[in-house]
């Protein structure tokens, strides 16, 4: 009876999912509700979490209850400590939670709702959480090694040193993209840049109280924090009132760009303790907080998707950024659906801590879901504005022009209903001079955010909604920046430490110094040409990024498939084959398209071609031909990191490939890494003989 | 409902690591007593100097 009774509520799970995605994908009414998207999201993910999971689990991985995890066997009380399934959960869902899968989706809105909302839930169901999932079990039968120790370990050195360095490369990306978001959203923004930079002083008061005044008192210092914060977002209302305080505030986007350069590079060199790591509390906080928020809002608003499913620019000639639907939708999502950066979690702190192996499905699988429903929530967001509105603030001055007469003309000629008088009411509602042209997806997540909370919890706050969400994604954005600039650090002088023992200790000042300032010219590089880009910077860096995180995707799925295949289990291995496949099919396609198509806005080749014809036949206006031969540079230097990531993919593929082959064919092969069983003492039924 | 809400409090309080210093005294209390020349445990402005450190040395934060 109760087996019949769980069976009829999966069955009605099914139906009202496949319903619920049904309507979704063939409504081409006016307007759906929002509610649509949750739910077939919510019902998609029970269905996968309790079939598919479970099966992964069980005869893909056979997940042993009875074996000893690192955690108990290692317990060392420092890094090795068997933990709490729920605070585990807590902990790897922070760390995968970044800013990727509020932006991705808001840029990938410009495809309609539909195509990247369907591969948030396909993408995420079979390749995300897949990923997620079967790292760390692998990690956690080794010891929690990192993704590049098992690719050296199990695939051979190539694998291992292309993780290393494809992992170096997306870090550089990700913190340029960011940057530039951040930057984007500050630019003629008084109001958000005194928060943003209020921020920095707010972590160090925090950090010192933790350090000093109350030491480890974590909670205490953070709730502190937490209020200054939001006294923070007060207080640049009455700034951006004030009329002598406000001209410190109000910038172009160049000497913010230098600025973050420059806040990067201090909080790399600076203690922990004193910047990253009461930073990283803050946005913890802010980011859990906001996203129950947001949900609670969706749920008691219920409000209407005015984008239409799909838009016209499938056909590649989208504002935001070029390409068709196809690659392109997948590179956009990116973090959202699935994310290489995760398998760099699930085989560090995570396998850790684990205290038993059946808890690697919640942790792994169930993690990945909740950051793909967040991904949902922000492409809801994105797509609750009025479709005009959203190109408005979205698209580049390079392409609508520099006036609001010219830009909403031009969106008014693709269809798109929005007024200038409207844009500046809205403008006006948000304590915002303009809203045109702020690209970054920022801005626009804000705005949706912001209308959201605002019906939600009362009209009458709006701007300070705004500035609130605008606040909550640069906090979160720049502690991205930080960790990531000091692990990019950290990295660098491990490399260099091979050729220079001085060199990579971590506490060698001249070394610091010295690695610090060349990850932070790294990105500084792209950070500045992405805001002297005319067309915006983000039509490049975030397809690059885009490219570079499913790269690492496709690597970890690599190393996972050639595991299984070792292990003897060839007719699972399309388990993470499949997904490997179609990762492989998106990034080859994207990168061969974004370096040789004849699109001047898709192709890095053709644009560097375009614009370098233009320079010698003398057409562009002076401002735009001073910073033609940097822009031209960096095409060509695009081009060049494009073709290199997809290199470094097809290198691993091909050694991966040639092991599978070898042990089908029955040649020796390298041996499994795996730690032999040890039996649990930690499980309650366990009975010791 | 209180238990609840009093384990909800124990669960934020293992989050966000409020309790790390209570942890380590019992961890060292379990595992280091029987030996004599085991020096004494940190103190708390000691132990959550390393433990701060130690967080960020790997990668801890994604995209």
């Amino acid at each position: 009876m109760n087996k019949n009774f769980k069976l009829m509520w999966w069955v009605l799970v099914a139906i009202i999912g496949a319903y619920a995605v049904a309507g979704i994908a063939l409504n081409r009414g006016e307007s759906i509700n929002a509610i649509w998207l949750i739910t077939a999201a919510l019902c998609v993910y029970a269905i996968a979490y309790r079939f598919y999971a479970a099966w992964i689990a069980a005869k893909v991985l056979v997940i042993d209850e009875t074996r000893a995890t690192p955690a108990e066997r290692l317990d060392n009380g420092r890094d090795f400590i068997p933990t709490n399934r729920w605070i585990v959960f807590g902990h790897h869902f922070a760390a995968i939670a970044g800013p990727g899968p509020l932006i991705g989706p808001t840029l990938a809105a410009q495809f309609g709702y539909l195509p990247g909302t369907l591969w948030i839930l396909i993408g995420a169901v079979l390749g995300g959480a897949v990923q997620d999932m079967v790292t760390l079990f692998f990690s956690t039968r080794r010891n929690g090694r990192s993704l590049g120790q098992m690719a050296r370990d199990e695939i051979g050195a190539v694998g291992g040193t292309a993780a290393l360095v494809g992992t170096f490369m997306i870090m550089i990306i990700l913190i340029a993209v960011l940057g530039l978001v951040v930057v984007n959203a500050m630019k003629h923004s008084p109001w958000a840049t005194s928060t943003v930079a209020a921020t920095i002083p707010i972590a160090m008061i925090v950090g010192i109280y933790m350090r000093n005044i109350r030491p480890g008192c974590v909670l205490e210092a953070s709730v502190i924090g937490v209020v200054l914060l939001l006294l923070s977002v007060w207080m640049g209302g009455w700034i951006n009132q004030h009329e002598t305080l406000r001209v410190w505030f109000d910038h172009e986007g160049l000497p913010l760009a230098y600025a973050i350069i420059l806040y990067g590079f201090a909080a790399a060199v600076l203690p922990v303790w004193l910047l990253l790591a009461p930073r990283d509390y803050l946005s913890t906080f802010m980011k859990l907080g906001t996203i129950i928020l947001l949900a609670v809002a969706i749920v008691i608003l219920r409000p209407e998707i005015h984008m239409p499913a799909l838009t016209q620019f499938i056909d590649g000639t989208g504002p935001i950024f070029g390409g068709k639907l196809f690659p392109f939708v997948f590179i956009t999502v990116a973090c959202g659906a699935i994310s290489g950066f995760h398998a760099l979690i699930a085989s560090g702190t995570t396998p850790k801590l684990l205290m038993n192996e059946r808890d690697i499905r919640m942790i792994g699988y169930g993690g990945m879901l909740l950051e793909s429903f967040v991904a949902i929530m922000a492409m809801i967001a994105a797509t609750v504005l009025e479709p005009g509105v959203f190109f408005a603030i979205n698209s580049p001055a390079g392409v609508v022009g520099k006036e609001a007469v010219d830009a909403v003309a031009k969106i008014n000629s693709w269809g798109f209903a929005v007024t200038v008088e409207q844009m500046q009411q809205l403008a006006r509602d948000m304590g915002e001079s303009t809203l045109f042209a702020r690209t970054g997806g920022a801005p626009s997540l804000a705005v949706g955010m912001a209308s959201i909370f605002g019906s939600a919890f009362g009209k009458h706050l709006l701007a300070l909604w705004y500035h609130f969400a605008i606040m909550f994604e640069a906090i979160f954005i720049l502690t991205t920046l930080d960790a990531g600039t000091r692990v990019g650090r950290f990295m660098l002088q491990d490399m260099l430490g091979n050729f220079n023992k001085k060199l990579g200790e971590t506490s060698y000042t001249p070394s610091v110094i010295f690695t610090s300032s060349v990850v932070v010219a790294g990105w500084g590089y792209f950070l500045y040409i992405g805001v002297i880009d005319p067309n915006g910077g983000v039509n490049i860096l975030w397809p690059l990024f885009g490219i570079a995180n499913q790269m690492l995707a496709a690597i970890a799925l690599c190393v996972a498939t050639g595991i299984l295949v070792k292990s003897g289990k060839l007719k699972y291995a399309w388990v993470t084959g499949l997904p490997l496949l179609w990762l492989v099919v998106i990034t080859t396609t994207a990168s061969y398209q974004k370096v040789f198509s004849t699109d001047i806005r898709v192709g890095f080749l053709a644009a560097a071609d375009d614009l370098a014809s233009k320079l010698y036949s003398g057409v562009l206006p002076p401002e735009k031909a001073a910073v033609a031969p940097q822009l031209i540079f960096n095409q060509h230097l695009d081009a060049y990191l494009t073709l290199f990531f997809v290199v470094v993919l097809w290198v691993v593929i091909v050694d991966m490939l040639r092991l599978c082959l070898r042990y089908v064919a029955g040649k020796p092969v390298r041996k499994l890494s795996e730690v032999p069983h040890e039996p649990s003492r930690l499980v309650e039924n366990w009975v010791r003989d | 409902m209180f238990k609840k809400l009093k384990h909800l409090w124990h669960v934020i309080r293992r989050l966000s690591g409020d309790d790390a210093y209570e942890q380590y005294l019992k961890h060292h209390a379990e595992f280091h007593q029987s030996s004599i020349d085991v020096p004494p445990p940190l103190s708390r402005k000691e132990f959550f100097k390393l433990w701060q450190d130690k967080q960020w040395k790997g990668v801890k934060r994604c995209c």
